[in-house]
């Protein structure tokens, strides 16, 4: 035989092998053909093709791997039983570009099911050759090893640490500042991913110069962008004062309100969950976000959005209003209790309206002048009604209660407290006796239109033991109207009267 | 005898004249005693009484002297402490009445400034209809810029597709399809037809450069790729007269592919492109850049390489360069180190920096 005939050979041979990693990642794109692919055997034949002295094939084979990890983590755990991680780790670190991208495309795939797995891919060294591809030229390596860390510090404080420990803070702080949006993507939500755990490891991101490259990206038009760097910044900030003044420093405000107004629903929640974070330290932090506007900013963006999307933001004012009572009024004359009403009567989810509900109670807790804002916007029925209903769930109810409780101890907007005698249980009642017997004996006007109303007439008809505490604010009521007039709209009075006249003898002339 | 019969006769009555005249005797001696005695204790009485008045009298006298006194004594008390009292009193007015204006004043201005709460509340309210206003605006500004944006693109892809579709454009003798005869006035693709440039096969200009050189040319001679320039020949070329050949020979004896001499077999910078071309694979493949001397020429291009300590991030080590003695503080058998017998002497320490310029070189 010829030379040409042997040679002949191994090319058939070679293009076989070509043309089945092809087409084997190929189908792996589609969901419907893993499982069969999976009990063909897969794993075992794409195994030795990684090792091919073809580059083609090795890269092909190394996509095909990833796309079947990618798929479920059946498929990944196989991929670390068959000790095909090691020979990845170890080729990463000799290959070219098109290699590298497709085994930090396995390693991602393979971590981001479990911690379990995201563990064994530490345990086999690739930390190291991830971080080192950070380092490389081609943007398309850097952003496929800076998502496999990305998702490799997702799972847990520990894993992280590995991450973080790896050194790959730095160089992801570098990859931040690259020209490249999809890189600039993976890069900030890695960041995020990493910052998220504990204190250390955010200020760890903190130490490495993240949060002035994260507050620059801010303007940037991308939506996507910008979704991941206000996660960032707001994982940041959210473990410590000391870290959410850093945030603040970096001059966010009044930057940071422009992403309320985005058109993409999610750069809104995370913008107003980076507030949040801010607000909820310290008073000192709330007044700087109010001072620049920012509670202006968020209610207009409660109002544009629905959901969950909404749900940071009206936590958000909760946090505001719950520190003192200025900022509280701030909230008040930034139009903020009628927008919550409307949240907590439209959203049909149960934790908004119970986080709407809680940031009621906290404006109106004060004094009786927040009292007084919040009752005039006919909020109390509708957290009462809340409160009564059965569909409600647990949580919604203990918060409605407490707002109702403590708005109920301020309130002396008498006009709101009314239709409380009529509707209310027996424990929320005896507040609402309480406020009246505080506020009648000294408002004279105030007196006349409870007994025009109706009032003094449902008081009487109240049952309460006597002793109680609702007892003697039933008699500091009774003590300020004349005797005639307790009497006449006690309950049972117009029968007295009727016995009298019945025993009633004319006086015969 | 007689004289005791009448003694007898008598005894009786003297007897009783006896009895009688001792009796009223007694009574009168009874009652003048009595009367003595009345006399004698008035008297005394009188006497006593006298005494006793005299004593009542020099008694007040005295008791009323001092009574007095002590009476003096307890008002010039009272009228002491009541003056006390109503002084405190008014100093505790007057201190009272400084504090409350003091903690009013405090309170107003420190702790509670009711007045500028509501001067802080106004300003929050103004920034916020600033900032609504303006992120308003931004948003309106974003939503213009898109819907700008989007117009272009529309625009540009109606004049591609205008562009693609030159040839239904109505001619003197056919109207075209946007052009029917039927309508009032020319569909606005037609006009837009009008105006498109036709699409030449110019726009592989758009596609990157593939350098055509010879070795290209010659790899398309395949029986299937027609060997031909990239223009086709113009199409209002006359007929050419006389018997004709077929057109396939002719145009493939016109078009004969190249059949180059060794010599220009190869582009005339061949070398250099090869050049160029070893040189990138080294780059890629070589670790390091510096080119590989022998070590006979080896000083003659030397650059300085600093000490890796020196150059390090953290600090160097200064010994050798600052101070020439090993200092290990451990071993100090007090806590300072050595002094040195005299200070050093700044000889040196103002050199080149007065303002004389002796010395100097110029």
């Amino acid at each position: 035989m010829s030379q040409r005939q042997v040679l002949q050979v191994f090319e058939q041979y070679q293009k076989a092998r070509t043309q089945f990693v092809q087409m084997v990642a190929e189908l792996a794109t589609r969901p419907q053909n893993i499982e069969t692919l999976q009990n063909a055997g897969v794993m075992s034949l794409l195994r030795p093709l990684l090792l091919d002295v073809v580059p083609t094939i090795q890269q092909t084979a190394a996509l095909a791997l990833g796309r079947l990890a990618n798929y479920n983590d059946d498929l990944a755990e196989a991929v670390v039983k068959g000790d095909i991680l090691p020979q990845l780790v170890y080729s990463l670190a000799e290959q070219n570009r098109f290699y590298k991208k497709a085994a930090a495309f396995v390693l991602r795939a393979v971590g981001k099911h479990s911690p379990q797995l995201a563990q064994a891919i530490v345990d086999c060294g690739a930390l190291d050759t991830l971080v080192i591809c950070l380092e490389d030229f081609d943007p398309g390596v850097k952003e496929a090893a800076a998502w496999a860390l990305g998702y490799i510090a997702r799972h847990n404080a520990e894993l992280s640490q590995a991450v973080v420990d790896a050194g790959a803070v730095p160089l992801l702080v570098l990859c931040i500042q690259e020209p490249e949006i999809a890189l600039k993507r993976i890069a900030a939500s890695a960041l995020s991913d990493i910052s998220k755990h504990s204190p250390e490891l955010a200020q760890t991101v903190v130490d490495a110069g993240a949060i002035a490259h994260l507050a620059q990206m801010i303007l940037n038009p991308d939506s996507k962008l910008k979704r991941q760097v206000l996660s960032a910044l707001s994982q940041i900030a959210k473990h410590s004062v000391d870290l959410a003044e850093m945030v603040v420093e970096a001059e966010i405000f009044p930057v940071v309100l422009t992403c309320l107004k985005d058109k993409d629903e999610y750069v809104k929640k995370n913008a107003s969950t980076l507030i949040r974070e801010i607000a909820k330290h310290t008073p000192e932090l709330s007044q700087l976000i109010v001072n620049a506007g920012g509670v202006a900013a968020v209610i207009d963006c409660i109002g544009s959005c629905k959901g969950n999307i909404r749900l940071p933001g009206i936590m958000m004012l909760g946090y505001v209003a719950a520190h003192s009572e200025n900022l509280a009024m701030a909230v008040i004359i930034s139009k903020g209790v009628p927008q919550l009403s409307i949240c907590l009567s439209e959203e049909p989810e149960d934790h908004i309206k119970a986080a709407a509900a809680w940031a009621i109670g906290q404006i109106g807790r004060h004094t009786p002048e927040h009292a007084r804002a919040v009752a005039v916007t006919n909020t109390l029925p509708v957290l009462l009604s809340l409160y009564m209903s059965t569909e409600s769930s647990e949580d919604l109810q203990v918060k409605s209660k407490k707002a109702i409780k403590n708005i109920l101890q301020k309130c002396t907007y008498l006009p709101a407290l009314e239709p409380f005698l009529y509707d209310a249980p027996p424990n929320i009642l005896k507040h609402v006796v309480g406020q009246f017997s505080k506020v009648l004996p000294h408002d004279s006007k105030a007196r006349r239109l409870f007994v025009t109303s109706g009032g003094l007439k449902k008081v009487q008809e109240i049952k309460a033991e006597p002793g109680s505490l609702l007892q003697e604010y039933i008699n500091s009521i009774n003590n300020c109207y004349p005797e005639e007039i307790v009497r006449y709209y006690s309950p049972g009075y117009s029968d007295t009267l009727l016995q009298r006249v019945d025993s009633y003898q004319p006086l015969t002339n | 005898m007689a004289t005791l019969a009448r003694l007898q006769a008598r005894s009786t009555f003297v007897a009783q004249q006896y009895y009688f005249r001792n009796s009223v005797v007694d009574l009168f001696r009874k009652k003048e005693y009595d009367a003595a005695v009345k006399i004698q204790s008035w008297f005394r009485g009188c006497q006593v009484r006298a005494y006793i008045r005299n004593l009542h009298r020099i008694t007040t006298v005295i008791q009323k002297w001092w009574r007095s006194y002590s009476g003096r004594q307890e008002y010039q008390l009272i009228v002491k402490f009541a003056s006390c009292a109503m002084k405190m009193n008014l100093y505790n007015a007057m201190a009272v009445r400084i504090q409350r204006r003091w903690r009013g004043y405090r309170i107003r201005k420190y702790c509670f400034n009711y007045f500028y709460l509501k001067e802080y509340l106004r300003a929050v309210s103004e920034t916020n209809d600033a900032i609504r206003e303006a992120l308003e605006e931004f948003a309106e500004m974003k939503e213009r810029e898109e819907k700008k944006a989007d117009l272009e693109r529309e625009e540009k892809k109606r004049d591609y597709q205008a562009r693609k579709m030159h040839y239904l454009l109505s001619t003197k003798q056919i109207p075209g399809v946007y052009n029917s005869p039927f309508r009032k006035d020319p569909d606005p693709w037609e006009l837009r037809l009008q105006k498109a440039k036709p699409l030449t096969s110019q726009r592989s200009k758009a596609k990157p450069k593939r350098c055509i050189s010879l070795s290209n040319w010659l790899a398309c001679t395949s029986a299937r790729s027609f060997p031909r320039s990239e223009i086709l020949p113009p199409i209002d070329r006359k007929q050419c007269q006389g018997p004709f050949r077929d057109i396939t020979e002719v145009l493939e004896q016109r078009y004969k592919p190249l059949e180059p001499t060794l010599r220009v077999a190869e582009p005339i910078d061949e070398l250099k492109l090869a050049r160029g071309e070893f040189r990138r694979q080294e780059w890629m493949r070589n670790v390091n850049d510096n080119m590989f001397l022998p070590f006979s020429s080896y000083h003659k291009n030397k650059k300085y390489i600093p000490l890796m300590n020196s150059s390090s991030k953290y600090s160097p080590n200064s010994y050798g360069s600052q101070h020439f003695r090993d200092e290990n503080p451990k071993k100090w058998i007090c806590d300072k180190d050595f002094q040195t017998v005299l200070p050093s002497f700044d000889l040196f320490s103002k050199y080149g920096k007065l303002y004389s310029k002796a010395g100097q070189i110029i």
